[in-house]
C-alpha cells in the first residue's frame, strides 16, 4: 500500500504538471518547432520510464504483501541465483535504451543543423548580469527583450564579454564568465562559453512574449539574468527595426537638463562619470559604450536591470538611488552600475530624460 | 617483548598509553573507534549540511524570498553541496568501510593503521579549514563544481574560494590514503578461506570504490591546483581573456564528479546488498552478477562525465557519443535493482527498520535512475539542465538512494557497534518521516524543472508558477529534518538505556556477528577460517533437498553463545588489550593527529602568508619524523 501510494506521487506530479497553468517557462508547453522536438522525444521516454517506474515499484510491493513474515510460515527455499532471469534482465534494459538512443541521437543532429532559409543572425552576448543583442544584419542592438519576426529561424551567436574590465592585448573587449542563453518554450539552452561562440537556434511559431533567463550559475546576480523574447508578425518587427535605427529626439524642459547630466555636459555634483561612460545613445557624438545596456529606445521595452524589474518612472528613481540596492552586482570589481550618489533633483532630471527615449 | 628487544626509546617518541577519555581517541589507531570517529563527524557535518538546506528552503518557501541575500544563498548552497559530498556521504561510506571491513573479512585490523587515523584527521582538518571561512570573510560562492572562470580574479573577489580549493585538497589527501588502506586491507588481510567471491558484497563495493578514489581524486587535485595557481599566481589554465580554457576545468572536474557520483553511491549499494539478505533469510540472488555490475559500473563511471555537460557545445558528435555511454550505464545498476528483488522474492520477509530503509533504498533510486535515463535523451537534456530536475534527480540518487542505504546500514549494525539496539518504534518513525518528507521535498522538484525553475537562484519572482511546489518542498524539507531529530533522539536513548542487544539479533550472516558486541579491540580472538560465502549462516543453517532452510541441530547459535562467554571471560581478565589472548596489537599514536594539524596550518599559509605555511610545514614534519621514530609498540 506504502509503494502504491509512493507510486501515485510522481504520476500525479506529471498529470499536475502538464496542466499548471500560468508557467511562462514551462518546458512542456513547446511553441517553436524545435522545442516541439525535444517534447516530442521527451514524452515517449518518459513514458518508458514511466512502465518501468511501475514494473519496479509494483514489484516492491507485491513482494511486501506476499512475503512479508507471517507467522507459522515455513522457512524459505534458498535460490541462489538463476541464469536465464540475469540474462533477461541485462538484455531487455539494454534493447530498450537501443530504442532510446537512436531517436535521440537522430534528434541530436536534427537540433544541430544549421538552418538556411530565410535566417536572421543574432549576436547574443552575456554579460554579468543582463543580455546585449547586437542584429548585424540590421545593424541594431538592445538589450534583454530579443524582438523577433514570427516563423524565422533566429541564429543565434552566443558570446560572453565585460566591457567593464581591461581587456587583453589586441582585443576589443575582455571576456566574461559562462552563462546559459535559455528560453525554453522556444528551444533548449545553450551555454554562452568565453572563448568559444556556441551557435542556438530558436524559432517561434506564434506571436507572443516568451520568458527565459540564464541557467549557467554566473556567480551574485545569476538570478536576476533574466530576459525575454518577442515574436512579431514580419510588418510589426519591420516597424520595430525601424524605430530602433533611429538617433533620439533632442528632449526639452526637465528632459532636456536630464540630457545635460547623461551626456557629462553639465557633470552630476558627486563628480560622477556620465551616463554615456557606459551606454549607448545613438545621436550622441561618442556614445557608443557597451558596458550598460544601449538606452537609445529604452521606453520600447516593458522591463529592466535584466529583465528583472518592471520599466516605470518608481523603480527608475529607485534604481538611480542605488541599484546594487534593488539588484545585487559589484561595480567596484567592474561588473554592475555603481552608485553615483545622485541628487533627488538629478534624478528627476534623468527619468524625465530616460522617459522620453521612445 | 617487543619492547625489551630493542633499545628503549627517546621520549618524545614514547607511544600513548591511554585506552579511555579524550586522548585516547586522538591517538587511536583502532580501526572501529576511527570507523567512529568518521560517522560521529560526518553526522554532526549532516547536521551543519541538513541547516544550510533548510535556510535554502526557506528562502525559497514563496516568491521573492527575504530569508537570506543573493551573496549569502550563493554561499549556503555552495557549502550545502560541498559538504554532503565531500564532508558526510564520503565520510559516512569511510566510517562503515573503516568499522566493518576488517570484522566482515575475519581481520584483526586494517593494513595501515596509523595512516588510518591520518585520514580522518585530515579529513577533519580539511572540512574545519573549509567550515572556518565562514569566520575569515564570508565562505565560498562558486558552486560545490566551481565552474572557472566565475571562481578566478575580479569575478571571485575574497578569499572564499580559496578556502573552498585548500579544504578540498587537504581532504582529499585523506580520501586518498583511506582507498590505499582499504585496497591492501581487503587484497591482504583476508581470513583463510575468504576468497574474493566469498566477500561480503560491502567488501567488494568498498574496495571497488577505493579505487575509483585512487584515480579520481588525483583529478580532482590536479584541476583545483591549477584554479588555485590561477588565482594566486597568475598562471592562466582557464582564464579565456589570456588564451587559457574554461571548459578544460570542466572536463576535469566532471572526469572525476561522475566517478564520485558512483564513489558515493556504491557503499550504500554494498550496504543493501548486505541488509536484503538477512531480512529476506534467503541468500543474495546472483551474488556474481552484482559484484561484477558493480565492478562494470566501476569501470563505465569513467567513460560518462561529458553528460554533466551537453549544453556546454561540444558538438552533436560528443553529445551522441555520451549519451550512448550514459544509458549503457543504467544496464548494470538496473540488473542490481532486479537482484536486489529477486532476493526478497520468496523470502520470509522481516520488515525491521534497517530493511524498511533497504526497500526504501530501491524505491527511491530507482527513480533517481529513471530520471537519470531521462537526461541521457541529450536533447530533453538541453531543457533540464542546471533546472530544479536535476535537483530532483541528484537527490533521489544521493539522499534516496546514498543516504537510505546508509541509515539501513546504522540500524543493521548498530548492535555490533554499540552492543544495543536502536529503538524499533523511533527508527520506524524515522523511516516513514522521512520517506514522506523526502518525496514531498524532491519530487516536486521534477515539475518546476520542467516548468522551468533554474538552479542557484536565489530569488524567482510571483506569476511563474512556480509559488506552490516550492512551498511543498519546504515542508517536505522541514518534515525531513523532524526524521533526523527522531533519529538523534534514538541514538541518545540508546546510548542511556542499559538493555545488551542479543547476541546475533538479526540471524544474521556474516563473520562482524560471531564475536562478542561491542567487538573487542582485536576484535577476533581466534581468526575464524571462512568455508563458505555467508560462512556465519552455514553454520546455523542448511539446505534440505527442496533448498529450503534447515537449522542445523548442534551448533550454530548455541556455539556463538559459547563464544561469547568465551570472550566474556577474557574481558574480565583485561578488556580491549587483547592480553587475555595474548594478541598484540598495533600500539596508539599521537603523531597522525599531529601531521594532520600541520597539514591543515600549511592550507592557511597556502591562502594567507607564506610564514603560516612555514609554521605548519615545521609541524607536518615534525609529525612525519615522530611517526617515522617511534617504536613499534609501547
Amino acid at each position: 500500500m506504502r509503494r502504491l501510494r509512493v507510486a501515485a506521487i510522481p504520476a500525479v506530479f506529471v498529470f499536475l504538471a502538464s496542466c499548471a497553468s500560468n508557467a511562462p517557462q514551462d518546458t512542456l508547453k513547446p511553441d517553436g518547432p524545435i522545442s516541439r522536438k525535444i517534447d516530442h522525444l521527451f514524452f515517449p521516454v518518459l513514458g518508458v520510464a514511466g512502465v518501468v517506474f511501475v514494473l519496479v515499484q509494483g514489484l516492491i510491493v507485491v513482494t511486501i504483501v506476499k512475503h512479508r513474515h507471517r507467522p507459522g510460515r515455513p522457512e524459505p527455499v534458498q535460490v541462489h541465483g538463476n541464469t536465464k532471469m540475469e540474462i533477461g534482465w541485462t538484455v531487455v534494459p539494454a534493447l530498450l535504451l537501443v530504442g532510446v538512443a537512436f531517436p535521440t541521437i537522430f534528434t541530436i543532429f536534427d537540433i544541430a543543423k544549421e538552418p538556411t532559409k530565410n535566417v536572421l543572425p543574432v549576436d547574443v552576448y552575456g554579460h554579468m548580469w543582463w543580455w546585449e543583442y547586437r542584429y548585424p544584419t540590421l545593424g541594431i542592438s538592445t538589450a534583454n527583450e530579443l524582438h523577433i519576426p514570427v516563423g524565422s529561424p533566429i541564429r543565434l551567436s552566443l558570446h560572453t564579454i565585460e566591457p567593464g574590465l581591461p581587456a587583453a592585448k589586441g582585443e576589443d573587449f575582455a571576456t566574461g564568465v559562462i552563462h546559459s542563453f535559455w528560453v525554453p518554450k522556444l528551444a533548449g539552452k545553450q551555454d554562452v562559453v568565453p572563448g568559444r561562440t556556441n551557435k542556438l537556434t530558436i524559432r517561434a511559431s506564434e506571436e507572443g512574449e516568451y520568458y527565459g533567463q540564464c541557467a549557467e550559475y554566473c556567480n551574485l546576480s545569476h538570478a536576476n539574468m533574466r530576459l525575454r523574447v518577442i515574436s512579431q508578425n514580419q510588418p510589426k518587427f519591420d516597424e520595430w527595426v525601424a524605430q530602433q535605427r533611429k538617433p533620439i529626439e533632442t528632449p526639452t524642459g526637465d528632459a532636456a537638463a536630464g540630457f545635460a547630466l547623461f551626456t557629462g555636459k553639465k557633470p552630476f555634483e558627486s563628480k560622477g562619470q556620465p551616463c554615456v561612460g557606459c551606454h549607448t545613445m545613438q545621436g550622441v557624438e561618442g556614445a557608443s559604450a557597451r558596458v550598460g545596456p544601449n538606452l537609445t529606445h529604452l521606453q520600447g521595452r516593458t522591463t529592466f536591470a535584466g529583465a528583472t524589474f518592471e520599466l516605470n518612472a518608481d523603480n527608475l528613481k529607485r534604481w538611480l538611488r542605488d541599484p546594487s540596492a534593488m539588484k545585487p552586482m559589484r561595480p567596484e570589481q567592474g561588473t554592475g552600475m555603481p552608485n553615483l550618489h545622485l541628487s533627488a533633483t538629478e534624478i528627476n532630471q534623468l527619468v524625465a530624460f530616460l522617459e522620453t527615449l521612445k | 617483548m617487543a619492547v625489551a628487544l630493542t633499545r628503549a626509546p627517546a621520549r618524545p617518541f614514547a607511544r600513548p598509553k591511554e585506552e579511555h577519555g579524550f586522548w585516547s581517541w586522538i591517538s587511536t589507531v583502532d580501526h572501529k573507534r576511527i570507523g567512529i570517529l568518521y560517522g560521529v563527524t560526518a553526522f554532526l557535518f549532516f547536521i551543519v549540511g541538513g541547516s544550510e538546506a533548510l535556510m535554502i528552503r526557506m528562502q525559497l518557501a514563496a516568491p521573492n524570498g527575504k530569508v537570506l541575500t543573493a551573496d549569502e544563498y550563493n554561499q549556503l548552497f555552495t557549502m550545502h553541496g560541498t559538504t554532503m559530498v565531500f564532508l558526510v556521504i564520503m565520510p559516512l561510506a569511510a566510517a562503515f568501510g573503516n568499522y566493518f571491513v576488517p570484522l566482515l573479512i575475519g581481520a584483526r585490523d586494517v593494513a595501515f593503521p596509523r595512516l588510518n587515523a591520518f585520514g580522518y584527521w585530515v579529513f577533519l582538518s580539511g572540512g574545519l579549514l573549509l567550515y572556518s571561512s565562514f569566520l575569515f570573510g564570508g565562505a565560498p560562492n562558486g558552486g560545490w563544481f566551481g565552474y572557472a572562470p566565475q571562481t578566478i580574479g575580479r569575478f571571485s573577489p575574497g578569499h572564499g574560494i580559496d578556502f573552498w580549493l585548500v579544504g578540498l585538497i587537504i581532504t582529499g589527501i585523506g580520501s586518498l590514503t583511506a582507498a590505499a588502506n582499504f585496497i591492501v586491507t581487503t587484497l591482504n588481510l583476508r581470513a583463510p578461506g575468504m576468497t574474493l567471491m566469498r566477500m561480503p558484497v560491502f567488501v567488494w563495493m568498498n574496495l571497488v570504490v577505493s579505487f575509483l578514489l585512487l584515480f579520481a581524486i588525483p583529478i580532482i587535485t590536479v584541476a583545483l591546483f591549477e584554479l588555485y595557481f590561477d588565482r594566486n599566481f597568475g598562471s592562466n589554465f582557464f582564464n579565456a581573456n589570456l588564451g587559457g580554457d574554461p571548459v578544460l576545468w570542466q572536463h576535469l572536474f566532471w572526469l572525476f564528479g561522475h566517478p564520485e557520483v558512483y564513489i558515493l553511491i556504491l557503499p550504500a549499494m554494498g550496504i543493501v546488498s548486505e541488509v536484503l539478505p538477512v531480512f529476506s533469510r534467503k541468500p543474495l540472488f546472483g551474488y556474481s552478477v552484482v559484484v561484477f555490475s558493480g565492478i562494470a559500473i566501476g569501470f563505465m563511471g569513467w567513460g560518462v562525465w561529458a553528460h554533466h555537460m551537453f549544453a556546454v557545445g561540444l558538438g552533436p558528435v560528443a553529445n551522441s557519443a555520451f549519451a550512448a555511454s550514459t544509458m549503457f550505464i543504467a544496464v548494470p545498476t538496473g540488473v542490481k535493482i532486479f537482484n536486489w528483488l529477486a532476493t526478497t522474492w520468496g523470502g520470509d520477509l522481516r520488515l525491521k527498520t534497517p530493511m524498511l530503509f533497504a526497500l526504501g533504498f530501491i524505491g527511491m533510486f530507482t527513480i533517481g535512475g529513471l530520471s537519470g535515463v531521462t537526461h541521457a535523451v541529450v536533447p530533453a537534456d538541453y531543457q533540464q539542465t542546471d533546472t530544479y530536475y536535476i535537483v530532483a534527480h541528484f537527490h533521489y540518487v544521493l539522499f534516496g538512494g546514498a543516504i537510505f542505504g546508509l541509515f539501513a546500514g546504522a540500524y543493521y549494525w548498530a548492535p555490533v557497534v554499540t552492543g544495543k539496539m536502536l529503538d524499533e518504534t523511533l527508527g520506524k518513525i524515522h523511516f516513514w518521516l522521512m520517506l514522506i518528507g523526502f518525496n514531498l521535498a524532491f519530487g516536486p522538484m521534477h515539475i518546476l524543472g520542467l516548468q522551468g525553475q533554474p538552479r542557484r537562484t536565489y530569488q524567482y519572482p510571483k506569476g511563474m508558477g512556480w509559488d506552490f511546489w516550492n512551498a511543498v518542498s519546504t515542508i517536505g524539507a522541514f518534515t525531513i529534518a523532524l526524521s533526523i531529530l527522531t533519529f538523534t533522539i534514538n541514538i541518545f536513548k540508546t546510548m542511556k538505556s542499559k538493555e545488551r542487544a542479543p547476541q546475533d539479533p538479526w540471524d544474521a550472516r556474516t563473520l562482524e556477528w560471531t564475536i562478542p558486541t561491542p567487538p573487542p579491540e582485536y576484535n577476533f580472538a581466534e581468526i575464524p577460517v571462512v568455508h563458505a560465502r555467508d560462512d556465519f549462516w552455514h553454520r546455523k543453517y542448511t539446505e534440505d533437498e527442496q533448498g529450503r532452510l534447515v537449522r542445523i541441530p548442534s551448533g550454530g547459535s548455541d556455539e556463538t553463545s559459547a563464544l561469547h562467554e568465551q570472550h566474556a571471560d577474557s574481558d574480565d581478565s583485561g578488556h580491549g588489550d587483547g592480553h587475555g589472548h595474548g594478541i598484540h596489537m598495533p600500539s596508539p599514536s599521537y603523531f597522525p593527529a599531529l601531521a594532520s594539524v600541520g597539514i591543515m596550518i600549511v592550507g592557511y599559509g597556502a591562502i594567507y602568508h607564506w610564514w603560516i605555511g612555514a609554521i605548519g610545514g615545521v609541524i607536518l614534519l615534525a609529525g612525519v619524523f615522530g611517526w617515522g621514530n617511534e617504536p613499534l609498540s609501547e
